[in-house]
């Protein structure tokens, strides 16, 4: 695919972002600091970065439990983020959600979602107000395997099919719920096939190539924006970690797990980008270091955000309490 | 209270009435679900063919078309859900369930989603959405089409539940629901559609939160949901006749539930009776005489009474179901327990 040195590099810091942002939060979490759990997306930046890429401000996204990847690359601001994580004040909402529900619906990402599938209808709405809006704005539903197993997907699907709405319905297989594979759980092989059911184009990208998946996303959210309707795409993809923080993941099979991530798709991306001339060792080495500079602003961001009032338990469950 | 017109209508072409008048006001508001349109896509005088089961949505298609007024496939999880997205990326959609016991196949929608998301997120998003069911016991719908439920919504944060007893306050507390920016579950009673009762042409809304005295008097109060109201203020007219002087209150909305209404009639009174077709276990009632117990306990002069259905499922056989709503004899022998 003939892409940009501009895309390409965007695509690195994005991914590279994710990357630094995970690993620091993993870190953290084992300090205690972090409350409740986190699910790190480590492993699967290119399906975050190759999707969003092709998106605008405008457009909107539902993320799942392990979101972190989804809103960074949606354009979130990493010290409101961790702020949320840390379930803070200063957090994207304001510590009321945590990892698990970090939304900014300024930049159209309505809510990670701890609900396996909780988020695919209300993308499927959002295309909706789109279409009645008459507007060519799309919106992309993230979900895993294990949500390819709820009745709340298929019934979105034919909703979406029959209203042709410009929904992408991107599946990140990773190959786990939880601890649960995916090949013991689905019927198919392959979740894409399952469009066909529906009468809709289902597309399956490897996430260990971000362009891969840039270009299956790019076709998808063509025909979105060209009131084509909705697209099932399936990105085979791999999380380097547990399922949440702590997992002792017994259900892996290390040779697997030694296959997989040797084929990182960061790791692809930045030989290419050196091999390309796009940038030098110490362009990226400097990348690196601007990034680490910034989510080690975000943690201590995080840390000197004030937790919420107790007093305050009660608010914004109704908005007219948004405003006391 | 109703202002002054000449003009009649049912609570169902109320509620349709207030739907109309909502999307002529803003072209934001969609109604969607099951028959909401009847044989759509089909064309000519095929189409339109329902206006929705009970027919509040027959106006509304011919007028606004088929981007607006939208059938659904059968698949509640799905257009409830879409609903919820709709309204948080600015939409305000009226989705009819059916039957409020339809709503059990969207609840994660519902309890996960919709009413979580202002919470959760810190009060980021508006959820301008209304639910629109039918409910109640009378007309041998039996079990899985007879429920009324707004017990299990009055216990979420986050939701709204709306009771109206006529059509004046269903077209009022409609239009107020329908602009409201949190979700809202719209509660119609079968046994209540038809009876036509005045209603203003123009719209006109009711706040939600503020019950309705519907007979004032000084010895009991009966406060009474729905199709409850019309039975309680038999059982006044019954016992005024035995000297008896009842105060019957219509909550309205049952999330928020006008406790100051409630509390002020009983400690002038000093006697409650709640009468709720509902199963009795955690129910509005119980709901409603826990508050009295605790903020009017002093006031009382003798124990809450409940009158309320059975615990069980709503039978089908007339003999039984005819014994599954508290009956004005039952609201009767209540008050004399405590009169």
């Amino acid at each position: 695919m003939d892409v940009s040195a501009d895309t390409l590099r965007s695509l690195h810091r994005t991914m590279l972002t994710i990357r630094l942002f995970e690993q620091r939060v993993a870190r953290e979490f084992r300090t205690g600091e972090i409350p409740g759990f986190v699910h790190m997306y480590i492993g699967e930046e290119a399906v975050a970065a190759g999707i969003c890429a092709n998106l605008r401000d405008d457009d909107y996204v539902t993320s799942t439990h392990r979101g972190h990847g989804h809103c960074i690359a949606k354009g979130c601001e990493l010290d409101a983020m961790m702020a949320e994580i840390y379930g803070r004040e200063d957090g994207l909402c304001k510590g009321r959600g945590g990892s698990m529900h970090i939304a900014d619906f300024s930049r159209g990402m309505l809510g990670a979602n701890a609900i396996v599938g909780g988020g695919i209808a209300l993308a499927t709405g959002a295309g909706l107000a789109a279409t009645v809006r008459g507007t060519d704005q799309v919106a992309v539903a993230f979900f895993g395997d294990g949500a390819a197993n709820q009745g709340v997907l298929h019934e979105s699907l034919n909703l979406a099919a029959i209203w042709r709405l410009p929904v992408i319905y991107v599946c990140e297989n990773n190959g786990f719920a939880e601890s649960t594979p995916a090949a013991y759980a689905t019927s198919v092989a392959d979740v894409a096939s399952r469009a066909a059911g529906y009468g809709i184009p289902g597309t399956i990208a490897d996430g260990r190539d971000v362009l891969e998946v840039l270009a299956a996303a790019r076709d998808a959210v063509a025909r979105a924006r060209a009131g084509e309707g909705p697209t099932l795409l399936e990105v085979k993809t791999y999380r380097f970690m547990g399922h949440f923080e702590g997992d002792p993941e017994k259900y892996r099979d290390d040779e697997e797990r030694k296959e997989l991530t040797a084929n990182d798709a960061l790791g692809s991306l930045e030989a290419r980008i050196l091999a390309d001339g796009h940038a030098s060792e110490a362009d990226l080495d400097a990348l690196r270091g601007e990034i680490e500079a910034a989510v080690d602003h975000a943690v201590e961001f995080a840390r000197a955000s004030a937790f919420p009032d107790p007093s305050t338990i009660e608010r914004y469950v109704y908005p007219e309490q948004v405003a006391q | 209270m109703a202002v002054a017109t000449e003009r009649s209508l049912s609570m169902v072409n109320a509620v349709g009435e207030a739907m109309r008048q909502a999307m002529e006001a803003d072209p934001t508001v969609i109604v969607m679900g099951e028959d909401v349109v009847g044989g759509a896509g089909r064309g000519g005088s095929k189409e339109n063919a329902m206006g929705g089961s009970f027919g509040a949505t027959k106006s509304l298609y011919p007028l606004f078309g088929g981007t607006r007024v939208r059938d659904t496939p059968i698949s509640e999880a799905g257009f409830v859900g879409a609903g919820v997205g709709a309204a948080a990326a600015g939409l305000r959609p009226v989705v009819d369930a059916m039957w409020a016991d339809f709503t059990g196949l969207a609840f994660d929608q519902i309890y996960n989603q919709a009413g979580k998301m202002s919470y959760m997120f810190g009060g980021q998003v508006r959820l301008p959405l209304t639910i629109r069911v039918a409910m109640g016991s009378g007309l041998s719908a039996a079990a899985q089409h007879s429920g009324t439920l707004y017990a299990i919504y009055t216990h979420l944060p986050g939701i709204k539940v709306v009771v109206p007893s006529t059509p004046y306050d269903a077209k009022g507390l409609l239009l107020e629901a329908i602009f409201d920016d949190s979700p809202v579950l719209f509660f119609e009673h079968l046994k209540l559609y038809v009876a036509k009762g005045p209603v203003p042409q123009d719209p006109y809304r009711i706040p939600l939160g503020v019950a309705e005295v519907r007979r004032a008097g000084s010895d009991v109060t009966i406060v009474a949901i729905a199709a409850m109201v019309g039975r309680a203020l038999e059982a006044a007219e019954l016992l005024a006749g035995e000297g008896i002087s009842v105060e019957v209150i219509d909550p309205r909305t049952l999330s928020p539930l006008d406790e100051e209404t409630i509390l002020g009639s009983v400690e002038r009174t000093g006697g409650l009776v709640v009468v709720d077709e509902s199963p009795p276990h955690c129910s509005v009632a119980s709901e409603i005489a826990a508050v009295v117990g605790e903020k009017a306990f002093d006031s009382l002069n003798g124990p809450v009474r409940r009158v309320t259905a059975p615990h069980t499922p709503v039978p089908f056989s007339p003999s039984l179901e005819e014994a599954y709503a508290p009956s004005v004899q039952a609201i009767v022998d209540a008050v004399r327990t405590i009169c």
